[in-house]
């Protein structure tokens, strides 16, 4: 079974080996009476890649973007429980949300360049967090850029507008601007979904050498990207977390048949 | 099959035939009566126009009054108008963008508000000018204000500001959800977002919303009619009354002496001169400020 080529050295979360980089408590959201989100209590390892797999609309974008609290653009969104960042709760501290925000980069479904050059896509995070000197910023965009693996694509076209990129570069571009900002997290909603084969396994692959730096949240619902990736997955249904556990736990000891039946594919 | 059901096919083939050929025939000539007219128009503009047309026209205020001097020209009415319109866009523009970049970025959520808003507008949109003019004539009587420069700049923002609203609002709202929550998600604020990405992305939308207002405001006529008034001079303060080219043509064309006529036509030619260069410029500039702008 190919789904077993999983990363065989997973420390089980349970046992506290690893530190948690997010931990949420009873989270529930509702808008109006319908109840998105049901009682989440889920923990997020630190430099690991987290995958939040379930089928279409069970909650997990909704997830994601409570952890930045995108929510808040939503004011129907009724929002209560705890989401703790290095045991800061976020959902209620006085920090500003702004603060919250740029510690964590975000990946949308398709990528979502802002309406200016590749290089000012980049400065931009550094900007309006108060750099702008020219030489460190250049020297910043260019460190982004590579760490991106989009350097060697753009370099001599940083002031061409970043909608003449392919997707798949605008996608990494939304990366390296996500970078810029010195996030410690990077949320991903189904980073590849609009992206073709080869430019999602880039990101991919971008996913795997980051995490060293990074703790990463993915939500996705292609099941071979979470067992090509996935250090630790937390499986959503209906709103609700069914399982929650290391990656190879998941794929290969299920143990509940919700999530079998999953695996199988016959939920969807 | 009955010979009875075959002749009903043939007899439908020749209808939808004959209705796409009576269709087809309507649409062309509808279009040839438009470019007709329009040619028509434009043809007796230029031939009446052009003929009077001269630097003198254009370089001189009209000796004598307007109605029944014989000597100088509609530089007044081209100041003027000029002046008149860059007021009113301006003062649109500083108080329409922050209405178009607070409905769509800080009400985005409440969409039932928003929507009554834009509906309202367009209600505003439809209005004659002529009731915007007697409605700031009532003000201006109300505060004893004369006809003035002022009163018309600020009658013709009113009038051109649910157009500038709209049509910047336009582009915002085309814009996609998803572009605000990119930006909020690298730590910026509203205030950021607003004046950093979306106006970004709606360049080209801000500049056709202000050239289209542009254009209405020079040319209108009701609403500058009892606000602005009328004179042969040019204005050198706000408060004193102003000509613009509308009403240079509808004062001038009621006279009986040809010289006064003349320039009626010459102010026509030069206002439509006008309106063509900025639709044309409001081309350009959309294009060439679409660059940026990611599309979804």
């Amino acid at each position: 079974m190919e789904t077993l080529s999983v990363s065989k050295k997973v420390i089980p979360i349970t046992n506290y080996q690893i530190p948690k980089k997010i931990q949420i408590e009873n989270l529930n959201l509702k808008i109006g009476k319908k109840h998105i989100l049901k009682d989440i209590s889920v923990s997020v390892p630190k430099n690991k890649i987290t995958v939040i797999l379930g089928p279409s609309g069970c909650g997990k974008t909704t997830l994601l973007k409570s952890m930045n609290r995108l929510t808040d653009m939503y004011p129907d969104m009724e929002v209560t429980g705890k989401i703790c960042i290095d045991d800061e709760d976020i959902l209620h501290s006085g920090t500003d949300v702004t603060n919250i925000r740029k510690r964590m980069g975000l990946l949308s479904q398709r990528p979502y360049p802002l309406p200016m050059s590749i290089y000012k896509n980049i400065a931009y995070g550094l900007k309006i967090s108060g750099r702008r000197k020219k030489r460190f910023l250049e020297k910043r965009i260019r460190h982004y850029l590579i760490q991106a693996s989009l350097w060697d694509e753009v370099k001599d076209r940083l002031r061409e507008p970043a909608s003449s990129l392919s997707i798949g570069q605008q996608q990494r571009l939304c990366l390296a601007r996500g970078l810029a900002v010195d996030p410690d997290i990077i949320l991903a909603d189904e980073p590849t979904s609009a992206l073709d084969p080869i430019s999602s396994q880039e990101i991919e692959k971008k996913f795997l050498e980051l995490k060293n730096g990074y703790t990463i949240v993915m939500v996705t619902h292609v099941l071979r990207q979470a067992a090509r990736i996935a250090d630790y997955v937390i499986f959503m249904y209906l709103g609700e977390v069914i399982e929650q556990g290391p990656a190879y736990e998941f794929f290969n000891n299920p143990k509940t048949e919700i999530t079998r039946a999953y695996l199988r594919g016959s939920i969807n | 099959m009955k010979r009875g059901s075959l002749n009903k096919y043939y007899l439908r083939k020749i209808s939808l035939k004959a209705e796409e050929i009576f269709f087809r025939a309507t649409m062309l000539f509808s279009s040839c009566i438009i470019i007709f007219i329009l040619l028509l128009i434009i043809y007796s503009i230029l031939q009446k126009g052009l003929p009077s047309l001269s630097i003198d026209m254009l370089t001189q205020t009209p000796k004598g009054g307007f109605y029944f001097g014989k000597e100088g020209g509609i530089l007044n009415a081209i100041i003027g108008s000029i002046y008149l319109s860059l007021g009113a866009t301006s003062l649109a523009f500083i108080i329409g963008l922050p209405v178009a970049l607070f409905m769509n970025i800080w009400l985005s959520h409440k969409k039932k508000l928003v929507n009554s808003f834009r509906f309202i507008l367009d209600l505003l949109w439809g209005i004659p000018s002529i009731v915007y003019g007697a409605f700031g004539f009532t003000v201006m009587i109300y505060f004893g204000i004369k006809a003035s420069l002022i009163g018309g700049i600020v009658v013709v923002s009113l009038f051109i500001l649910p157009i500038m609203i709209r049509a910047i609002d336009e582009g915002l709202k085309s814009s996609s959800v998803g572009l605000i929550e990119a930006s909020y998600s690298l730590g910026s604020t509203k205030t950021e977002t607003a004046f950093k990405v979306m106006m970004k992305q709606c360049l080209p939308c801000i500049i056709t919303a202000v050239l289209l207002s542009f254009g209405r405001s020079i040319g209108d006529a009701a609403s500058v009619l009892f606000t602005t008034g009328f004179t042969d001079h040019i204005p050198t303060s706000l408060t004193q009354p102003t000509a613009t080219l509308p009403l240079s043509i509808f004062f001038q064309l009621s006279s009986p002496i040809p010289e006064v006529k003349s320039r009626a036509y010459a102010a026509a030619l030069v206002l439509t001169v006008i309106i063509l260069i900025i639709s044309l410029s409001s081309r350009l500039f959309t294009i060439k400020y679409k660059k940026n702008r990611i599309n979804f």
